[in-house]
């Protein structure tokens, strides 16, 4: 909106511009999030849509993701000999790294496809032009509520994949692999502790946030016509992959270094 | 009265592409003004860097002295209250139903009730003939009933400025006629500045009392209707003949070489592909009987008189035949005065100068100023 005749024109400018815009769409979801009247409506809407689209998807992956999780980690562990902590491992992999990923997969996939998709044949309709026009702030307006909706269903989210995956990954440690429930029970907060849970919701909430912000922006900018739109939901999720992986090494990263490991 | 609006030196480019440079024109207060051109001229991108959806490179665009290029957003988004702006495609909501599309607009910026929203909506629903089809989401709408909904919930909020991109495309004659009506009959009741994009000759011809024509990246005229209508300049004599012959080509520009060849053509016998010779200074359009007269109607007739004398002769000639006898009376003007006014080169006062009296005389004799009781009539 904004290219004018100034705009540099070094190597690498436009992706640059690129990376901008989508930080002043994210800076301005936050301002605008405290701008009243809040959409209340249009957020119930918006979570119980990407609820819908998301928990019978999330759940299904979540069971067999503990499985994995419970059959690799089942036979390194049983190499070293130690197979009465299996259950604290698992819990360990599945809250702190699995549950927010699935999640953010998810809602990345699911919700912020069909956001972008929503938002894009919008603005290739003017409806977007037409609300400006009415005097109405689009991101106030719609992609506030989208953004919020992803994160509070991305954090519900995270809770029902944690409990579905330890679940599987039980069944299957127990029944297939034969290992011992009261070893997997009693072993089960061993290594895990409460800030593991928080730093997993923290993640999913980020996740969540990363991408309704995304997917509003490929949605509003889509490249001509239709073929944009398709264009911009298949980008949307690229990006959103991309930059929750880096994202979720650095939380990581930095919640290894902050918070002690437990009984050290 | 509508809002004046004044845009200077407007220049617009996505990349390195110049869509056009230095347009300069002002809408005045209370009137229709048309801007035609081409497909692919730019007429839309011009409409929405006038509502500030689209940033210009450089220049000014002054709504009730608020210049809407570099102000803030949040006078932007007052400023875009007065506005009622109808879109190509009419630009509906596609969530809701035209009921709730055409409240939308009240709901959002009023604190009105309920039922007085109820009121309103209906009335504008009416006004462009779809009741009964509050109902009905714009899905399930012919393109034509879409377009008329657009137009009821940009009128809801009663703007002074109202933008209408092709109000013609997509719809049959007839619609487009009662479409004309209907801007002509708003702009009768609530006295508000109108801007028509369009490409319909017909409707050029006969709804605006201003028109402007884009063309090769500029403004290349805008003036009186009557200036427009009969000008010599050969890309808007093209266009408003609908022939092939002419600057303007399938692609924006055509070169010498094809020029000559269509030419030849023609002079073999091949159709042109325009209409008939529709040149000339058509009636405007009136509001419909029992109506209050368009206040534009005036107000106009005193501004074209004042600046007459910079006009081309052939516009001169139209403005003058249109006049009544009580109105030659009232402006001075003895029939047959125009035929001595000389043949001056046609060119409508260029804008970015102050217009001076071109030869002594002749202000005095052909426009004697509208006397001050005039202005205030019913």
């Amino acid at each position: 909106m904004t290219a004018g005749t100034t705009s540099a024109t070094f190597p690498g400018a436009g992706a640059l511009r690129q990376t901008g815009r989508l930080f002043a769409l994210g800076l301005d979801v936050i301002v605008q999030t405290f701008r009243r009247p809040f959409q209340f409506r249009e957020f119930i809407q918006q979570c119980w849509f990407i609820a819908s689209v998301t928990i019978l998807p999330t759940a299904l992956v979540a069971i067999p993701f503990g499985a994995v999780v419970a059959l690799q980690l089942g036979n390194l562990i049983r190499q070293f000999g130690a197979e009465s902590f299996i259950g604290a491992a698992a819990v360990l992999a599945i809250i702190q790294q699995a549950a927010p990923l699935v999640t953010a997969l998810m809602v990345a996939g699911a919700g912020g496809s069909a956001i972008c998709a929503d938002l894009g044949a919008r603005t290739i309709r003017e409806e977007i032009d037409a609300m400006q026009v009415l005097g109405v702030n689009p991101i106030q307006r719609l992609v506030v509520p989208r953004v919020l909706a992803a994160m509070v269903i991305a954090v519900l989210l995270n809770g029902l994949v944690s409990v579905v995956g330890v679940l599987g990954s039980y069944f299957f440690n127990v029944v297939l692999q034969g290992g011992t429930p009261g070893a997997y029970l009693a072993s089960f907060s061993a290594l895990a502790q409460l800030p593991d849970l928080w730093i997993s919701e923290i993640k999913a909430l980020i996740y969540g946030f990363i991408a309704g912000v995304v997917a509003a922006y490929r949605g509003l900018n889509p490249k001509g016509g239709p073929k944009g739109v398709g264009d911009a939901v298949n980008q949307s999720v690229v990006i959103t992959f991309l930059l929750l992986f880096l994202v979720n090494f650095v939380l990581t990263a930095v919640y290894l270094t902050v918070v002690p490991p437990k009984g050290s | 009265m509508g809002a004046e609006v004044v845009v200077e030196g407007l220049t617009k480019s996505f990349g390195r592409q110049t869509i056009w440079r230095d347009v300069s024109l002002t809408l005045p207060p209370g009137e229709v003004s048309a801007m035609l051109g081409p497909s692919g001229t730019g007429k839309s991108v011009f409409l929405k860097s006038m509502i500030g959806l689209l940033k210009p490179d450089a220049g000014r665009c002054e709504i009730n002295g608020v210049d809407i290029v570099t102000c803030s957003e949040r006078k932007l988004y007052e400023i875009r209250k007065l506005f009622g702006v109808l879109f190509q495609d009419g630009a509906l909501f596609g969530s809701m139903n035209l009921y709730d599309n055409a409240a939308f607009p009240l709901r959002e910026h009023t604190r009105k009730s309920e039922s007085e929203v109820r009121r309103i909506v209906l009335e504008k629903l009416d006004m462009v003939g779809l009741t009964g089809a509050e109902k009905k989401l714009p899905g399930e709408i012919s393109g034509g009933m879409r377009k008329r909904a657009g137009l009821a919930r940009a009128l809801v909020l009663d703007p002074e400025i109202i933008l209408v991109d092709e109000p013609d495309s997509g719809l049959d004659p007839v619609r487009t006629s009662y479409i004309s009506q209907l801007l002509m009959d708003l702009n009768a009741q609530v006295d508000a500045t109108i801007l028509i994009v369009t490409h319909n000759i017909n409707l050029a011809r006969t709804v605006p009392d201003n028109i402007g024509m884009l063309f090769r990246r500029e403004l290349v005229m805008f003036g009186p209707r009557e200036v427009l209508l009969t000008s010599d300049e050969p890309a808007v004599k093209q266009f408003l003949n609908g022939s092939r012959i002419g600057p303007i080509g399938m692609s924006e520009e055509k070169d010498e070489a094809t020029m000559a060849a269509e030419q030849a053509h023609i002079d073999a016998g091949h159709h042109d592909g325009g209409t008939d010779d529709v040149r000339g200074v058509v009636p405007q359009v009136e509001p419909t009987p029992g109506l209050p007269e368009r206040q534009a109607v005036r107000r106009r007739k005193d501004r074209v008189m004042q600046i007459l004398h910079t006009l081309p002769p052939s516009a001169r000639e139209g403005i003058i035949d249109s006049l009544t006898p009580e109105e030659r009376d009232r402006y001075g003007i003895q029939s047959g005065v125009h035929a001595t006014l000389g043949n001056r080169r046609p060119s409508p006062r260029p804008r970015n100068q102050e217009w001076q009296p071109a030869e002594g005389t002749l202000d005095t004799e052909v426009a004697n100023l509208p006397r001050s009781d005039w202005r205030g009539g019913p």
